[in-house]
């Protein structure tokens, strides 16, 4: 199962049995609508609180994905998430609902495929037959937190992101069809000294680097082995800064198509994001909406995705620390005969 | 500051921040400061129209007109931002429309709004001041310097 240094390679083949996604307004807005399957046409959900309107968005989806794999939740052993508001409450409050067994984690953005990642570990490994594994963000809370009171009139700069409303699960199984996850590659947490909160992708462009090189280093293979390598939300900035990277580091992306969630879910012409979009919810909903079914639509056969997280808190930026970025890698292929 | 960063930083580190720096898109200045111009200049005028307004109508002299003009541009800046249009405007406007009243107006009513979930005490009560806070404290440290300058050069008496 372990391949090289930091790479895990499923032999028994988890398959992604089902997976639902839930947006916000604002993404129902965008070119990938048609790809999620609930768009809410209010951002506070009917709720009272940013936050409870981000909790309802995840257990929306671990329901929906439960239901699509035609299982009931007695039935999945363990749920695995997280998300960006502190001690993950939108995440844990929502295991409250499910009362599934549940392992909370913290990966900032990178939790989508951290989960999954774990997730199909333990089912590769055979400590399960289902699990959920699922990430969410809110573009409110998120700003609450991190940022500024979201009626706030402050400018945002061209390198600041938009954080996604959103949320993806997944159920992650022994057997039935479905997209399996061949390996995943868990990366390191890489600091380049970018202090600026309003510049994420220029932090986290590097991990993204690093752990997509291990990949390859790991498994002994080429970018051209995959059609799709997809990063989570460098938007604009960092995919740049990342192409740059590897063209430095004479790293041949140009075999396969390299893309960026961040980059896909909003329209930039008609939607005033600055750079792009980020958050927990970007890189699930992009992954387990549009990706799995262009994948299921033969599209594509083979697609690895990197989703970045970085690891700040508004205490450390305020103190001046630099920001520590992670990202994680999870191979997907379509399931059936690939040769 | 950015050079003692600099200078901690490793080597490697150098190196990309050189490569980020280059690959960042600038911020459109000059586009900023004639927006800024604009918006700034056009809140003023709203503002010098009310002030005329209570001059000719309401019969209040100048000076008496100050202060309900400066309550009106609260007025609109609170319901704006409650309408959730002041921070759409603030992206384009930037500074014209951070600088004036409305702006400080905008900073207690957005928190208030946010915070409303925390309870009237803890949430609007504690939180109000959040963005506005640091502004009086040093606008009030500022005034206090000014004064003391002021007494230095013109000394207390006279009144002029």
């Amino acid at each position: 199962m372990l391949k090289g240094h930091q790479s895990w390679i499923f032999e028994n083949k988890p398959v992604i049995r089902a997976s639902a996604t839930v947006v916000g307004p604002f993404e129902g807005m965008g070119p990938l609508a048609r790809d999620f399957d609930i768009i809410h046409g209010d951002s506070m959900l009917e709720e009272e609180s940013w936050e409870k309107a981000e909790k309802v968005l995840i257990e929306q989806a671990a329901k929906l994905a439960i239901e699509k794999a035609g299982i009931t939740k007695e039935q999945v052993q363990f749920h695995i998430g997280g998300d960006l508001m502190n001690q993950i409450i939108s995440t844990s409050f929502a295991a409250r609902t499910l009362s599934i067994p549940y392992l909370g984690v913290f990966g900032a953005c990178s939790t989508s495929m951290e989960s999954l990642a774990l997730a199909s570990a333990l089912v590769n490994g055979g400590a399960a037959k289902f699990i959920l594994a699922g990430t969410c963000s809110h573009n409110a809370s998120a700003e609450k937190q991190f940022r500024y009171p979201t009626e706030y009139g402050s400018q945002k700069p061209p390198t600041a992101q938009y954080t996604v409303t959103g949320a993806g699960a997944s159920i992650v199984s022994q057997e039935g069809e479905g997209p399996v996850v061949a390996s995943a590659t868990i990366g390191r947490v890489i600091d380049m000294g970018i202090t600026d909160p309003f510049n994420m992708g220029a932090a986290m462009a590097p991990a993204a680097v690093d752990t997509i090189q291990a990949h390859f280093r790991d498994l002994q293979i080429e970018p051209g082995y995959y059609d799709l390598i997809v990063t989570g939300d460098l938007a604009k900035v960092g995919y740049e800064i990342a192409c740059k990277l590897f063209e430095k580091h004479n790293f041949p992306i140009h075999q396969t198509e390299y893309a960026d969630c961040g980059m896909m879910i909003y329209d930039y012409d008609t939607q005033m994001v600055q750079a792009g979009a980020s958050g927990c919810g970007c890189s699930a909903v992009v992954t387990y909406g549009h990706l799995l079914k262009r994948m299921r639509k033969g599209e594509i056969k083979r697609m690895l995705v990197v989703a970045t997280g970085a690891l700040l808190s508004p205490l450390s930026f305020q103190q001046s620390e630099s920001i520590p970025s992670i990202a994680h890698a999870v191979a997907i292929e379509a399931g059936g005969n690939l040769t | 500051m950015a050079n003692n960063k600099m200078k901690k930083a490793t080597p490697v580190q150098q190196e990309y921040q050189k490569l980020a720096k280059q690959l960042e898109p600038k911020r459109p200045l000059f586009q900023n400061c004639w927006r800024a111009f604009l918006a700034g200049g056009s809140i003023c005028v709203v503002g010098q129209a009310i002030q005329d307004m209570f001059v000719h109508w309401v019969g209040f002299n100048e000076k008496e007109a100050s202060n309900p003009t400066v309550a009106v541009l609260i007025l609109i800046s609170v319901i704006l931002t409650s309408l959730g249009v002041y921070d759409k405007f603030a992206q384009w406007a930037g500074a014209g429309s951070a600088v004036p009243v409305t702006g400080f107006a905008n900073s207690m009513a957005s928190a208030a709004i946010e915070h409303r979930s925390e309870g009237l005490v803890l949430g609007v009560g504690g939180k109000m001041f959040k963005l506005a806070g640091p502004v009086i404290v040093f606008g009030t440290v500022a005034a206090f310097f000014v004064g003391i300058v002021t007494l230095v050069f013109k000394g207390t008496g006279g009144g002029h």
